[in-house]
């Protein structure tokens, strides 16, 4: 029940702040930090129950009989955390639009909270129709968050995102169905759940095409090279609260699909198709980090890191072994948070300044201390310095798929020095230097500092003590490379 | 006794359209004749449930079993909305308004007979009661060139595919000597050209009135021309009507796929959905981007269809309630902001309706989101059942554009909302939304978000509708 009420909370939350919103907008932010902050007290417990079985908490109610969809949720060590990242970054991202959002703000704040509680869907369902409908209804509130609040291209940047995310979410459920059905021609049984549609044999050919369908809709996601080209107008036209979210959820979503379904599902086909996701992912990071560096507009340069830092977990993704998963789901951690303080960072700016501009901004240190301080540490967590979070994600990522293939990996480390040349810039071009054009700006409030220094200090916990982390990804993730172990050898015969 | 009970709900509407009548000629007045007409369609549709009951009920010419009461309620329930939509419409405008209701009535008495008709007398004889019923409503404003012009472009088209339709129960009737829709389409799949070849020829008929490509070419202009409302009727009860008569005729031909027809009608919705998608992509006329979008719902419809079997029957069912329920809530929006002289027609009427309109903006989002099937809407949850039992039948081909299509669908749909969501610009003032329109629209909003969160009911009662098809 505690996972249904997490969700319902949410979805509650938002209409109450939709309705406050005319009359009193402190209201409806006020609400929106209170659904996520009791969500968040009901969540941190569950970390703490040591599995009786594989969950930590399940939930499960039918739902369309005749199809075998049911409301079936659940929740093991890999869910908890990225449940946490959840509400963390969700409650950053109000506190991040306290000012900045200024009409519609009760509208405002039930797109973001139905954004969230849709991403919370995504990652506790365990049916295959109930995972694509959450997977869908991430994407409504979304396209409204950068459609009205937006920037200056945001229709186009919004619609771009839709169509990308709708057509490879259609594929997927065609995928979802050829699956369903494969079980049923199988079994005999119409089931849509998770667990039972895990052992399922199909037919080589088959079980690629429906392998593709999921990997298609996750890669969207991921971004993964060449499908990422949505990503950079989507970020750079979001509100402030819009990108941190797209970054730091919505990304993860998509690692999160590969690692529970796309895998697990069609193991053989997965392995076979391995060598062209890992040479994905690492294109993905060389080439989002040069893209990156020849960015004028800081906002669609953190937008090309985060295609960068996402080659790392398509790259350990399909490593597939212990060492490499675990990086990969510290690096979805720490990724949310260091891009998404990034994009915190450059909305300050942007309210200040009021242009995203590099070639117009410089030495801007002297003016806001305080804004160059946390941006250092952003950047330095960006590019991966020991005693962050990254580093420890990047370190294991690579260890791993050093493991699958030394080729790729050496040119993903290539990748890390380029990372090092980019978030130098975000740096050096913005913060250091001369002040040219005469900025005078405020330096960053009690607030502004507030969010950004609890992402810091996480990326900080993580980089020194990740131990706490990876103890409770451990058990999901084993149980993951178990069940394609054992599917491994059954499947493949006609 | 069984007989008058049975057909009872066809009588009433009967019935209900000769009091209007006598009332215009007695005691001419809109209000009356609005009060009579819902009456009429109520009194109609409180027959069903006893009918239901005692169901089913044949004669040589129609069947009245559950099946044909569902849609029936179906049918009556749209034209109440259409109904309640027309009131304040047609209050605007400067004709004698009592008239429409007479044609509406008849028009659906039409589209319910079509439902019932097992036999091709029956078929083609409520097949003209809805095409002369509607000719009279497309061209009810008949002093503007536009309705004119839309009336005369339908007439002219339906009575050559009533024509063509003839002659293909003619060659049909050649070859099996009978006139019964089921031993009509069983006999598709004989050794004989001649059926498959009749049956082709009655599909081109049927295909005109279900607007798919290539018999597609009056919608758009019909739908811009003709008075809003009718517009609706025309998008919901006609096509489902005929519809319903097309899935009953090749109930009892369980593997369709082994006749030529399966082949005609496969092309048939492949064009559909790919031409009505493609060509809506060009439009900036909302009237003219809904039907676009009516001609690709169709195509999806036909997939449903072609699955066959009882799954594809009901996703089929599905999606026609689905989607009656969400074109019947986009025309009531357009109808709501429209009067007889001036349509709420083009996307720049539409511009800032979100600020100015809120409630009938978020209306119309949702029923654009349930066309594009998004989740928490009735149009979601028909396009997944229509997706799945494509997918139960491997109809690949089909399954693939229909995904295809939808993904296309998607950009002009946010088109309109994107406009909706625009800052409020000084547009021209739009009539204030009468209290009917509000009314049904909230009704249609609660159906669309229910029936694509909650199924189950309405499938169950689908099931049952559907057991007493062969």
């Amino acid at each position: 029940m505690i996972l249904v009420a997490l969700i319902a909370i949410l979805l509650a939350g938002g209409l109450i702040a939709w309705i406050a919103g005319p009359r009193a907008p402190a209201l409806a932010r006020g609400v929106s930090i209170a659904a996520l902050g009791v969500d968040l007290v009901l969540a941190l417990p569950l970390g703490a129950r040591r599995a009786s079985g594989a969950w930590l908490a399940e939930a499960s109610a039918p739902w369309i009989p005749r199809f075998g969809i049911s409301i079936h949720l659940a929740m093991d060590g890999l869910s908890y955390l990225l449940v946490l990242l959840t509400l963390v970054i969700g409650i950053l991202a109000v506190l991040t639009s306290w000012r900045e959002i200024r009409e519609r703000v009760g509208f405002f704040h039930m797109n973001l909270l139905w954004v969230l509680a849709g991403v919370l869907g995504v990652f506790l369902s365990m049916d295959l129709f109930l995972f694509y409908f959450f997977w869908e209804l991430m994407l409504v509130p979304m396209y409204f968050l950068i459609g009205i609040w937006g920037h200056e291209r945001r229709v186009y940047a919004a619609i771009k995102f839709f169509v990308f995310t709708q057509a490879s979410g259609l594929l997927m459920l065609l995928a979802i169905l050829g699956v369903a059905f494969a079980h049923r021609a199988a079994t005999g049984t119409l089931t849509f759940d998770y667990a039972d549609l895990l052992g399922t044999r199909i037919a080589g050919p088959a079980a690629f095409w429906l392998m593709l369908g999921f990997f298609i809709a996750f890669a969207v996601k991921v971004p993964a090279f060449p499908v990422h080209t949505w990503l950079p107008d989507a970020h750079t036209e979001a509100p402030t609260a819009g990108s941190v979210v797209l970054a730091g959820l919505l990304l993860k979503t998509g690692a999160y699909g590969l690692l529970r379904f796309a895998v697990p599902l069609f193991p053989d086909a997965s392995r076979d198709f391995a060598p062209v996701a890992m040479l994905l992912g690492v294109i993905g990071i060389v080439y989002g980090a040069i893209l990156a560096f020849a960015q004028t507009d800081l906002k669609r340069l953190v937008a090309y890191t985060s295609v960068s830092h996402m080659g790392f977990v398509l790259l350990g993704t399909y490593a597939w072994n212990d060492v490499a998963l675990r990086g990969v789901v510290v690096q979805m951690l720490a990724h949310g948070l260091s891009t998404g303080g990034l994009f915190v960072l450059v909305g300050f700016l942007q309210e200040r300044l009021h242009t995203r501009d590099i070639s117009r901004m410089g030495g801007l240190w002297a003016v806001m201390p305080r804004m160059g301080t946390l941006a250092l540490m952003l950047a330095m967590a960006s590019l991966g310095l020991p005693g962050l979070g990254n580093f420890v994600a990047e370190f294991l990522v690579l260890l791993g798929a050093f493991r699958a293939s030394p080729a790729l990996t050496a040119v993903a480390v290539v990748g890390l020095v380029f990372a090092t040349v980019y978030s130098l810039r975000i740096v050096g071009r913005v913060f250091h230097g001369g002040n040219d054009a005469g900025w005078k700006a405020p330096d960053l409030g009690a607030r502004e500092v507030a969010v950004l220094a609890v992402m810091v200090l996480l990326l900080v916990w993580m980089g020194l003590a990740p131990n706490a982390i990876l103890e409770t990804a451990g058990p999901g993730l084993d149980a993951l490379r178990e069940s394609a172990r054992a599917a491994l050898g059954a499947g493949g015969a006609p | 006794m069984m007989d008058l009970a049975a057909l009872a709900p066809l009588a009433t509407l009967a019935g209900a359209a000769i009091v209007v009548v006598l009332a215009i000629s007695f005691a001419r007045g809109h209000r009356l004749a609005f009060a009579l007409t819902l009456a009429g369609l109520a009194a109609s549709a409180a027959w069903l449930p006893a009918v239901w009951r005692d169901a089913p009920w044949s004669s040589t010419l129609l069947v009245v079993d559950r099946y044909a009461l569902f849609y029936i309620g179906l049918l009556l329930a749209t034209s109440f909305a259409v109904a309640l939509l027309a009131f304040p419409y047609l209050a605007r405008g400067e004709e004698p308004a009592e008239e429409f209701y007479v044609l509406l009535l008849i028009a659906t008495l039409g589209a319910a007979v079509l439902v019932t008709s097992r036999h091709f007398a029956a078929f083609f004889l409520a097949l003209e009661t809805l095409s002369v019923s509607l000719f009279g409503l497309l061209a009810y404003f008949r002093t503007t060139r536009r309705g004119v012009e839309a009336a005369l472009k339908y007439l002219i088209l339906a009575g050559a595919s009533s024509a063509i339709l003839l002659f293909g129960a003619a060659l049909v009737y050649a070859e099996t000597g009978s006139l019964e829709l089921a031993a009509m389409t069983r006999a598709a799949s004989g050794a004989r050209a001649l059926v498959p070849a009749g049956l082709t020829l009655v599909l081109c008929g049927i295909g005109f009135k279900l607007a798919v490509v290539p018999f597609h070419m009056w919608t758009p202009d019909v739908y811009v021309g003709a008075p809003a409302p009718v517009t609706a009727f025309v998008a919901t009860v006609s096509k489902g009507g005929v519809f319903a008569l097309l899935l009953r005729a090749f109930a009892a031909e369980e593997r369709l796929d082994a006749t030529p027809i399966f082949a005609v009608l496969a092309a048939i919705a492949i064009a559909s959905m790919l031409a009505g998608n493609l060509l809506a992509l060009l439009q900036r006329n909302v009237k003219r981007i809904l039907a676009y979008s009516s001609i690709a719902h169709l195509g999806y419809l036909l997939v449903a269809f072609l699955a066959g079997g009882s799954a594809g029957r009901e996703a089929a069912t599905y999606y026609l309630v689905a989607y009656s329920a969400t074109t019947a809530a986009a025309f009531g929006v357009v109808t709501a902001l429209s009067s007889p002289g001036r349509e709420a027609e083009d996307l720049a009427d539409y511009r800032g309706l979100y600020w100015r309109r809120p409630a009938l903006a978020a209306v119309f989002t949702a029923s654009l989101l349930s066309l594009a099937g998004i989740p928490l809407t009735a149009g979601f949850l028909a396009k997944y059942f229509v997706l799945a039992a494509g997918v139960g039948e491997a109809l690949w081909a089909l399954v693939l554009v229909l995904v295809a299509g939808s993904a296309v669908g998607l950009v002009y749909y946010l088109r309109i909302i994107v406009a909706m969501l625009a800052p409020a610009s000084e547009g021209a003032t739009m009539p204030a939304t009468p209290r009917t329109a509000a009314f049904v629209l909230a009704v249609l909003f609660a159906a669309i978000v229910w029936f694509g969160v909650w199924p189950a009911p309405l499938q169950r009662w689908i099931a049952e509708a559907m057991a007493g098809l062969s």
